[in-house]
């Protein structure tokens, strides 16, 4: 039983994991593929309709990606989860049904005449088949959230005798306080991931010397996205979210602020320790006194729980895990901000083309909006832990009665092999249409 | 309310079947008959545009079926656990060989990736059709082992085969003779369905090499289900029950019999798309007519301890399924605008060179 909870949710964080590579980028991706096929329009100047065409192609190989690693997610609620899907089906299945119902036919069906029918459709109707792509993979990204949302911050339910969660007011899913922040916190991470890799093709072209026109235009494009998404992701959606964790569950700031010991007279700010969590302490910490009590409470002095107020059984399941993906989130985030603020400065200064030690940075940068967005989904699934519903329903609870533990090693095994050569045709194809490079005046 | 959203569920699997029927008939023709490279190109632009949003459909009725009645759900994803994940690599496998094959022009990567689009295509077709057996033939619930039930009424876990292959036995595989056999059906039945929406899609050459195929495979099929009837009754005692009680019920046989009827006279239409049409009629029939055989069941049990998983004793609350209708009822209609766009744009037969490069 122990080990096929411990490969059951192996294969779930696995599978997400690699999963949400691909999301991330096409919700921001489709955002700025919209403003390029716009600015055509406006302007009528080819380069922005090719820029569009070139992003579409990295657009639909990533689709691609996200598509068929997706199906595995929905199937796995009811493969390794089932206990999990029986007894609140009802309430999350409807939010995951509407998601394949209202985004997902929406995307693959216009994702297909927007690929294929440029010629078909004129240019008008493109731009309008490329917004409905975007509206879609967004609508997608709401309906996850949602269901997330709900998994955090249960509303909306009751709980029958056999243990069955029933939905008894449809509304509360979708003004679940902890949706909005959610949501827009994590749009505005995709935006910076889709900001990001855009400049760093961008860097690339500019520092091989070739396409650099389109490399100037990428450069702009990404690191004003850029600025805009990672200032706001910080604040307010950041400390929006932060608020909502610290409010409804306290235990899990605590083990996210690494906070072992309640404080009075205001709780300081870790920038950098290691939680000990034998002898219940930091270790090699540096803290600013006070600051987290104001950013939480607005009051210097506000008192802030520690874990030591909590019982231990409900302690998040692996504190250090938590603490970790949390701080890195936090830090990766400050950098970017420095990072997108540098190079805008540069740009004001039009100098950004020219300053080469801005451009490796920024093509260096690539990987790691995908580092942080991934720390903060794992942020937001190990402060749950050990609820699968918050307070509701334990981990322990949720798995497949009738699976063996043989069983779902061995496709945790499969899974792992799939996905290392998906990973790898994937950059290989990636790398190619990137090397290749978007096609002047193409028709 | 129950019989609404298992109605709509029907519904949206056998339009799965279908439309993603078509793609998988496409990839096994791929795989047996088209040597030419020109072939191949028509075959898979003839699916091109249409792959990944018919694929949707299945995503959507996994949905649907989690939302409406989460202990099927439940139920049977857990007790068919390996055949659903192979199935998923399946698919996963078979949308990469038809993303990646244009990607690089090289002979051994062509020739890797049309396999892979190949071979799980025929898988595909295989398991859906042994699937559609393991729900006829119904599962041991709540694994009863010498009168014992060893887990909770509802749950049940099937290995892949058991040495016996026999479909009346007390430890059942998923593949036994039985289920085997619908699987064939299935491959049968899909390969028609296949050729026949090429024939409607292309003028390649090997249009009427196709033509001729799908006669002789119009006989394999026939013979198939005339045998499949003829030994149902050991696997269901009184397959005809509901319709005797029911007698509307026939519908759905009829339209089988319309289909199939239908796919031996093509010939009197002179329009390609006619043979297409019959063979989703029959489609549509031959899967609306089993599941209603067996209804109110969705999952019998083999023993007689544990009760039937009826659509009653899986649905999700009320509350819950009467708020979906509203919001179903929109998203249909939304989907069916999308549908109506994407073929019209698309419509009638493609040029040599297909809908472009992308």
């Amino acid at each position: 039983m122990e080990d096929m909870l411990f490969y059951d949710r192996m294969q779930f964080a696995f599978t997400i994991t690699f999963h949400y590579l691909f999301p991330q980028l096409t919700m921001g991706l489709s955002l700025m593929i919209v403003y390029f096929k716009w600015k055509f329009l406006r302007t009528k100047i080819d380069k922005y309709n090719d820029a569009a065409k070139f992003w579409m192609k990295i657009f639909a190989l990533n689709f691609a990606m996200g598509v068929v690693t997706g199906i595995p997610m929905e199937f796995q609620f009811g493969t390794n989860w089932a206990k999990f899907s029986e007894l609140t089906g009802g309430i999350i299945g409807q939010t995951l049904a509407m998601e394949g119902m209202f985004s997902f036919f929406l995307e693959s069906s216009f994702l297909g005449l927007f690929l294929f029918g440029e010629k078909l459709l004129g240019h008008k109707l493109h731009f309008v088949t490329g917004f409905l792509v975007f509206l879609g993979s967004w609508a997608s990204g709401y309906l996850i959230i949602a269901t997330h949302s709900w998994m955090q911050y249960p509303v909306g339910y009751e709980i029958l005798e056999n243990g069955k969660f029933v939905l008894n007011n449809f509304n509360a899913l979708f003004s679940n306080p902890w949706l909005l922040p959610s949501y827009l916190h994590n749009q505005l991470a995709s935006i910076i991931t889709s900001s990001f890799v855009v400049s760093a093709v961008g860097a690339f072209y500019l520092l091989n010397k070739k396409h650099t026109e389109f490399g100037k235009l990428f450069v702009k494009t990404g690191v004003v996205f850029g600025v805009i998404s990672s200032v706001l992701v910080a604040f307010p959606t950041g400390d929006w979210t932060a608020k909502n964790v610290a409010k409804h569950q306290p235990v899990t700031f605590a083990a996210m602020e690494g906070i072992f010991e309640t404080e009075d007279g205001g709780s300081e700010i870790v920038l950098i320790g290691q939680p000990n969590v034998l002898e219940k302490k930091l270790d090699n910490k540096i803290a600013v006194p006070n600051v987290l009590s104001f950013l939480t409470y607005q009051k210097w002095d506000a008192q802030i729980k520690g874990l030591n107020e909590f019982n231990e059984e409900d302690y998040p399941t692996n504190i250090p895990g938590l603490y970790y993906a949390y701080h890195i989130m936090v830090g990766l985030g400050t950098i970017f901000i420095g990072i997108m603020l540098l190079a805008n400065i540069q740009l004001f200064r039009k100098k950004l083309y020219k300053t080469k030690w801005m451009l490796w940075g920024l093509m260096f940068m690539l990987p790691f909006p995908y580092i942080a967005n991934t720390t903060g989904w794992y942020t937001a699934e190990l402060g749950r832990q050990p609820w699968l519903v918050y307070n509701l329903l334990r981990t322990t609870e949720g798995a497949s009665p009738t699976v063996s533990s043989g069983n779902t090693l061995f496709t945790l095994l499969g899974f792992i092999g799939l996905y290392l050569l998906l990973g790898l045709l994937f950059l290989m194809l990636a790398g190619k249409i990137i090397n290749k490079g978007p096609q002047l005046n193409q028709d | 309310m129950e019989l609404f959203w298992y109605i709509v569920l029907m519904s949206m699997l056998a339009i799965y079947v279908i439309l993603d029927g078509y793609d998988f008939g496409a990839g096994i023709i791929h795989l047996f008959f088209a040597k030419k490279e020109k072939d191949k190109k028509a075959i898979t632009n003839a699916i091109g545009p249409f792959w990944d949003a018919n694929e949707v459909w299945l995503i959507a009725a996994g949905g649907v079926l989690f939302f409406a009645f989460p202990t099927l759900y439940a139920s049977s994803f857990s007790g068919f656990y390996l055949p659903l994940i192979i199935i998923l690599w399946l698919l996963i496998f078979r949308a990469v060989g038809l993303e990646l094959r244009g990607q690089i022009h090289n002979k051994m990567w062509e020739t890797i990736w049309d396999k892979a689009f190949g071979i799980s295509s025929l898988l595909l077709a295989l398991f859906f059709g042994v699937a559609l057996g393991n729900v006829v033939r119904g599962v041991n619930l709540g694994n009863v082992v010498n009168g014992v039930s060893t887990h909770e009424a509802h749950y049940f876990f099937l290995p892949l085969w058991n040495p016996t292959f026999s479909p009346q036995t007390e430890q059942l595989g998923i593949i036994d003779w039985f289920t085997l056999l619908l699987g064939v059906i299935g491959v049968v039945a899909l390969t028609i369905h296949g050729a026949n929406w090429i024939i409607f899609k292309t003028n390649s050459d090997l249009n009427n090499k196709l033509k001729r195929i799908v006669f002789n495979l119009n006989f394999v099929l026939l013979g198939l289900i005339v045998i499949s009837l003829l030994i149902w009754h050991i696997i269901e005692p009184k397959p005809f029950h509901n319709f005797l009680n029911t007698p509307w019920l026939w519908v759905f046989p009829i339209i089988t019999i319309i289909g199939v009827l239908g796919l031996f006279n093509v010939k009197v239409f002179k329009k390609d798309g006619y043979g297409f049409l019959f063979s989703s009629l029959f489609l549509f029939g031959g899967l609306t007519s089993t599941v209603a055989s067996i209804f109110p069941k969705v999952l019998p049990s083999t023993n007689t301890i544990n009760p039937d998983l009826t659509i009653y004793n899986v649905a999700a609350d009320y509350y819950g399924l009467s708020v979906g209708v509203y919001w179903f009822i929109i998203a249909v209609v939304l989907v069916a605008i999308y549908f109506t766009i994407q073929y019209r744009v698309f419509k009638g037969k493609m040029d040599n060179v297909g809908y472009g490069e992308h």
